[in-house]
C-alpha cells in the first residue's frame, strides 16, 4: 500500500515542490511584516497600527523598486546573484551527490585568491588574462575542494567537519597571504591586495552606455548563466552526472552497479569547489578588482540556502539565487527609504529556509492537501 | 472474546488500501491472513491496533463498538502485536526486555527484578517456552528472541495475538516449534491472527483461512476444503503455476570455481570460513541456510562488493579474487542483489535509468561523455515489454512500481546479455505470487540457454525448487551438498540449524 501512496506522491511532487515553494515565500512575507510591525515600537506605544501597515507596504515596496524598478536596480541585482547563482549550483552539485559541501566560502576564497594573484602578477591582454585568471579561480577551488574529498574516501572524516573547519583555514590563509610583499598593495598597511590589471577586470555589461558608472554589473552573470546550463547538461546528459546522482540517491545500488564511491566521493567535491572558485574569480575581477579578507562574505553559507530553496536543480537553484540576489538590492533601497533596516532581509531569507524546510508548517496554513513533500535532495547522515 | 472488524474502509489518496473489510477472531481460534504485499494486510493490522483510524466501518468487541486511538488503547483492550521486527534491547535480559514499560516495582519505586523473573518463569512455563530470564537478548537465536516477543504481549494479558510474518526469520525447525507455540496459545483460549504469504503456512495452522486481494476480501477457506492452487488463485486473482517447470540439468564445463575461500568482516570474525564449491554451465546450484550465516557475505564476494581475505574465486580461467565488480560485469557476470531496495535500484530513478544502471558506460548507450538517453529508452521500451514489467511506462519512477516489478527491473537488467554466470540472491524476496513464478521461470530459461547459476535463499522451498544441487551454509562453512529431488526440506533444514540429520548423504 505503502508503495502505491509515493507513486501518487512522487507524480504530485514535481508540482507540489513549487507551489510549496511559492507558499515558502509568502509565509514568510507574511511573517517578515509581523517583524516590521512589531519592531516599530512608536506605532506600538501610541497604537497607531495604521502607521506601521504603511511601514510594511513601503518596505514592501522598496524591495521591489529597489531591486528591479530601475535599469540601476536591476544592474545591482545581476552583481548580487551572480556569486549566488555559482555558489548555489556549487552546493547543489554536491547535495545531488550526497555531500554536504559547508565549504563553498572557502573555495571561494582559494578561487578567489588564485585568480588575483594570476590578475596582478601577468600582464596580458585580456584575451589570455581573463581565461587564466578563471582557469586560476576553477583549479585553486577545486583543489581546496578535493582537500575533504579526499579526507571523506581515505579516512571517512565527514565532509560537513571539515569543510567548516577549511572555512576557517581559508579565512585566515588569506589573512597571512594578504600582508605578504607578494600580495599587499604597497601604500597599505591593512591587508588588501594590489589592483589586479584592467585587463584582467570582466566587460561591464553596460559599458556602452556613457555616463552611467552608477551600472556596475559585470559580464560574471555571463559565466553564472553558463554554469546553470552545464549543470544540467552534466546531470541530465553526461555519464559522470548520472553516476553522481545514482551515487547521491542510493550510494549502495551505485556501487553495486560498478560506480566507485571513493572516486565519486572525491569528484564531487572537487566539481563543487571547483564551482566555488569560480565565484572566487568573478567577484575578484568582476565586482571587487582586488582581494580583502572578508571579500567572500557570507555567500557560501547563503549558497546552502539557495540550494535548499532551488532543491538542487538547475533552473531552482537559479531562481532562488535571483530571488536571494534581489532581496539583496531591494533590502538596500528599503533601508535607505523606510525605518526598515536591512537586516530584514536575513530574516526574510531565514524564514524562507524555515518554511522550506518544514513543510507540513506550510500545508497546514494554507491547507493544502498532498500526498508527499520532497524538501529536494540533501545529503546523508553521519558516517554514511 | 470475539473481535469483529466490521466493513472497515481506509483510502489513501489515490488508493483505497481497505475495502469494506469485514473479518471476525475468537478466543480459542486461529485465523490465518494472506495476501500479497500491497494486499492490505499491514494496513488492516495497523487500523486494530489503533496506529490508523478507518475512514468507514467499525471496530466491535464482544458486539460493542470500540474505538482505538492509539496502541495504547488496543492493548488495553486486549489486542497484542508481534512485529516481524523485534523491538528488543540486546544488551538486555529477556526479564528485563519483557517488563520494559511495565516493570514491577519494589519499594521507593525500585526495579524489582526478582518478581519480573519469576513472571517470565510463569509464563514461559504454561506455554512451554522453555524461556530462561537471565540471557542476554543477543546471546539468543532468532527463534528464541521470538517468544521474548510472544512473553511481552502475553503479560500485558493480550486475548488476542497478531503475528505479523512470523516464520520469516525462522528455521523450518524454528517453524514448526513456532507452530506448536500457537497451537497451546490456542489451547489456552487465545485468539491468534496470523499473518502470512506462505500457502502452506496459512494452511498448516489456520482454523480458517482469509485471503486478502487489492485491500478487499475475496474470500474465507478452512484448511480441509482448500488447497495451495485454490489459495494462490484467490490471491493473484487467476491459476498460477506453483511447481517450477524444469527439465533435468545438462551441466558443462566449471564457470565458477572457489577455492578454500575465507572471509572475514572489518572487526576480524569469520563470516565464511574456506569455502570451497564450483558451479558448472546449465546448472543451478542453490545455497541454502538461515539469514546471517554468511550467504550474504559470500555473495558480495563473488561478484566483488568486498575482497575475500585468502582463497581463489576463478571465472572461466581466470582468476577473479581481486577484480573489481564493473570488470565481473564485463566478464560476463550477473548479479540479482539481495536487497532490491538498498542495493539492486535508485528507487528515485526512472525504470529506464535502472535499466542501464550497469550498462550506461558502455558503447551501445552512451558517446564521449554523453549517455544516449534516446537508444536507453528504446531499449528500455523493449525490456519492459519483453520481461512483462508492469509500469506507467519505462520514464517511471522506479519507487512507483510494486515489489515484484521493481524485482523484475532488476531480472531485466541482468539477465537480458549474454551471461557466463548469474548470481541471484533472494530473486523472490517480498514479491507476489504471480511475479514468482514468471521470475523463477526466467531463471530456469537462463540456465537452458547454457549459464551457471547460483541462487542463495533463506526460503528453503525456493532452493529446493529451482536448484539441481543444494549446498547447505551453516556458520560461513558449507556444512552440506544434497540433490534435492533426493532428500527432504526437513533434512536440509536440520543442515541449517547446524545438526547433522542421519543416514543423510
Amino acid at each position: 500500500m505503502a508503495r502505491l501512496f509515493n507513486a501518487l506522491g512522487s507524480r504530485l511532487d514535481r508540482v507540489n515542490s513549487a507551489l510549496l515553494t511559492v507558499l515558502a515565500i509568502i509565509s514568510a512575507l507574511i511573517v517578515g511584516a509581523f517583524v516590521i510591525v512589531l519592531s516599530d515600537v512608536e506605532a506600538l506605544r501610541t497604537g497607531n497600527f495604521g502607521r506601521s501597515f504603511s511601514e510594511v507596504a513601503n518596505a514592501y515596496k522598496a524591495l521591489i523598486t529597489g531591486s528591479v524598478g530601475s535599469l540601476r536596480a536591476v544592474s545591482d541585482t545581476i552583481n548580487n546573484s551572480t556569486p549566488f547563482i555559482i555558489t548555489g549550483v556549487s552546493v547543489a552539485v554536491a547535495f545531488r551527490t550526497g555531500l554536504f559541501n559547508i565549504g563553498a566560502t572557502g573555495q571561494m576564497i582559494a578561487g578567489g585568491v588564485a585568480a588575483t594573484w594570476v590578475g596582478f602578477v601577468m600582464d596580458g591582454p585580456g584575451f589570455v588574462q581573463i581565461p587564466l585568471a578563471i582557469l586560476a579561480g576553477v583549479v585553486g577551488g577545486a583543489a581546496y575542494g578535493a582537500i575533504p574529498g579526499v579526507l571523506k574516501a581515505r579516512t571517512g572524516a565527514h565532509e560537513v567537519i571539515t569543510t567548516i573547519m577549511l572555512n576557517y583555514i581559508a579565512a585566515f590563509m588569506v589573512l597571512w597571504l594578504l600582508n605578504t610583499e607578494l600580495f599587499q598593495r604597497p601604500d597599505r598597511t591593512d591587508p588588501i591586495s594590489k589592483f589586479v590589471s584592467s585587463a584582467s577586470r570582466l566587460p561591464k555589461i553596460f559599458g556602452f552606455m556613457e555616463g552611467r558608472k552608477d551600472l556596475t554589473a559585470h559580464s560574471g552573470i555571463v559565466l553564472a548563466l553558463l554554469v546553470v546550463v552545464l549543470f544540467w547538461w552534466f546531470l541530465e546528459r553526461s555519464k559522470l552526472g548520472f553516476e553522481f546522482r545514482a551515487f547521491g540517491m542510493n550510494a549502495d545500488a551505485a556501487e553495486y552497479a560498478g560506480m566507485r564511491a571513493k572516486r565519486l566521493t572525491i569528484l564531487g567535491m572537487v566539481v563543487a569547489g571547483g564551482i566555488a572558485g569560480l565565484a572566487g574569480a568573478v567577484e575578484i575581477l568582476g565586482r571587487y578588482g582586488y582581494a580583502t579578507q572578508s571579500f567572500a562574505g557570507t555567500i557560501g553559507f547563503d549558497a546552502i540556502a539557495i540550494a535548499l530553496l532551488g532543491r538542487s536543480t538547475p533552473v531552482g537553484t537559479l531562481l532562488a539565487a535571483l530571488l536571494f540576489g534581489a532581496l539583496q538590492s531591494g533590502g538596500r533601497r528599503m533601508q535607505a527609504t523606510t525605518d526598515v533596516p536591512i537586516d530584514l532581509i536575513v530574516v526574510l531569507r531565514a524564514l524562507i529556509v524555515m518554511f522550506i524546510a518544514a513543510p507540513l508548517l506550510v500545508k497546514a496554513i494554507w491547507r493544502v492537501k498532498s500526498a508527499k513533500v520532497s524538501t529536494g535532495q540533501t545529503f546523508k547522515g553521519w558516517g554514511s | 472474546m470475539r473481535l469483529e472488524l466490521a466493513n472497515i474502509t481506509k483510502e489513501f489518496p489515490g488508493v483505497v488500501a481497505n475495502d469494506d473489510v469485514t473479518l471476525s477472531i475468537s478466543s480459542g481460534e486461529v485465523l490465518s491472513l494472506i495476501g500479497e504485499n500491497g494486499a492490505g494486510k499491514s494496513t488492516l493490522m495497523n487500523i486494530l491496533y489503533g496506529m490508523y483510524r478507518p475512514d468507514a466501518g467499525e471496530i466491535r468487541i464482544d458486539g460493542s463498538p470500540v474505538r482505538f486511538t492509539s496502541a495504547a488503547d488496543a492493548i488495553a483492550a486486549g489486542i497484542g502485536m508481534v512485529h516481524q521486527h523485534f523491538m528488543l534491547v540486546p544488551v538486555f535480559t529477556v526479564a528485563e526486555n519483557v517488563v520494559l514499560g511495565v516493570e514491577p516495582t519494589g519499594t521507593l519505586g525500585s526495579l524489582d527484578i526478582a518478581k519480573a523473573r519469576q513472571m517470565v518463569k510463569e509464563i514461559s512455563d504454561r506455554y512451554k517456552l522453555d524461556l530462561d530470564p537471565d540471557a542476554k537478548i543477543e546471546d539468543l537465536p532468532v527463534g528464541i528472541q521470538q517468544r521474548v516477543e510472544i512473553v511481552k504481549v502475553l503479560l500485558r494479558d493480550a486475548r488476542i495475538m497478531v503475528f505479523d510474518e512470523p516464520t520469516a526469520v525462522l528455521t523450518p525447525s524454528e517453524i514448526i516449534e513456532f507452530f506448536g507455540i500457537v497451537n497451546s496459545l490456542k489451547d489456552a483460549g487465545r485468539g491468534v491472527v496470523f499473518i502470512t504469504h506462505k500457502l502452506k503456512e496459512a494452511l498448516a495452522i489456520g482454523d480458517r483461512i482469509a485471503v486478502l486481494r487489492r485491500g478487499q476480501v475475496v474470500g474465507e477457506v478452512v484448511p480441509a476444503e482448500a488447497d495451495e492452487a485454490l489459495i494462490a488463485e484467490m490471491m493473484v486473482g487467476r491459476p498460477v503455476q506453483l511447481v517450477v517447470d524444469k527439465k533435468s540439468a545438462v551441466p558443462g564445463e566449471v564457470v565458477l570455481a572457489v577455492n578454500d575461500l575465507t572471509v572475514l568482516n572489518p572487526d576480524g570474525r569469520v563470516v565464511v570460513d574456506r569455502v570451497t564449491f564450483a558451479v558448472h554451465a546449465g546448472e543451478v546450484v542453490g545455497i541454502a541456510g538461515v539469514q546471517g550465516n554468511g550467504q550474504t557475505e559470500l555473495v558480495e564476494t563473488l561478484t566483488g562488493l568486498r575482497l575475500g581475505n585468502s582463497g581463489v574465486v576463478r571465472l572461466g580461467e581466470s582468476d577473479i579474487s581481486d577484480a573489481s565488480p564493473r570488470t565481473r560485469h564485463r566478464m560476463g557476470m550477473a548479479h540479482i542483489p539481495e536487497d532490491r531496495q538498498r542495493q539492486g535500484l535508485v528507487a528515485g530513478m526512472t525504470v529506464a535509468q535502472n535499466l542501464v544502471l550497469t550498462r550506461y558506460h558502455s558503447k551501445e548507450f552512451s558517446s564521449g561523455a554523453q549517455v544516449n538517453w534516446n537508444k536507453v529508452s528504446v531499449t528500455a521500451n523493449d525490456l519492459v515489454a519483453e520481461y512483462d514489467i508492469r509500469t506507467s511506462g519505462a520514464d517511471a519512477v522506479a519507487s512507483t512500481l510494486s515489489g515484484g516489478n521493481q524485482q523484475k527491473v532488476i531480472v531485466a537488467r541482468e539477465l537480458s546479455r549474454e551471461l557466463k554466470l548469474a548470481v541471484a540472491s533472494q530473486p523472490t524476496r517480498g514479491v507476489d505470487v504471480g511475479s514468482i513464478e514468471y521470475i523463477h521461470s526466467q531463471i530456469i530459461a537462463e540456465r537452458d540457454s547454457g549459464t551457471a547459476v547460483l541462487i542463495v535463499s533463506t526460503e528453503l522451498d525456493e532452493v529446493m525448487a529451482l536448484s539441481d544441487r543444494v549446498l547447505v551454509m551453516y556458520r560461513g562453512k558449507i556444512v552440506a551438498e544434497v540433490d534435492p529431488t533426493k532428500v527432504s526440506a526437513l533434512d536440509v533444514g536440520l543442515y541449517m540449524a547446524g545438526s547433522r540429520p542421519e543416514a543423510v548423504t
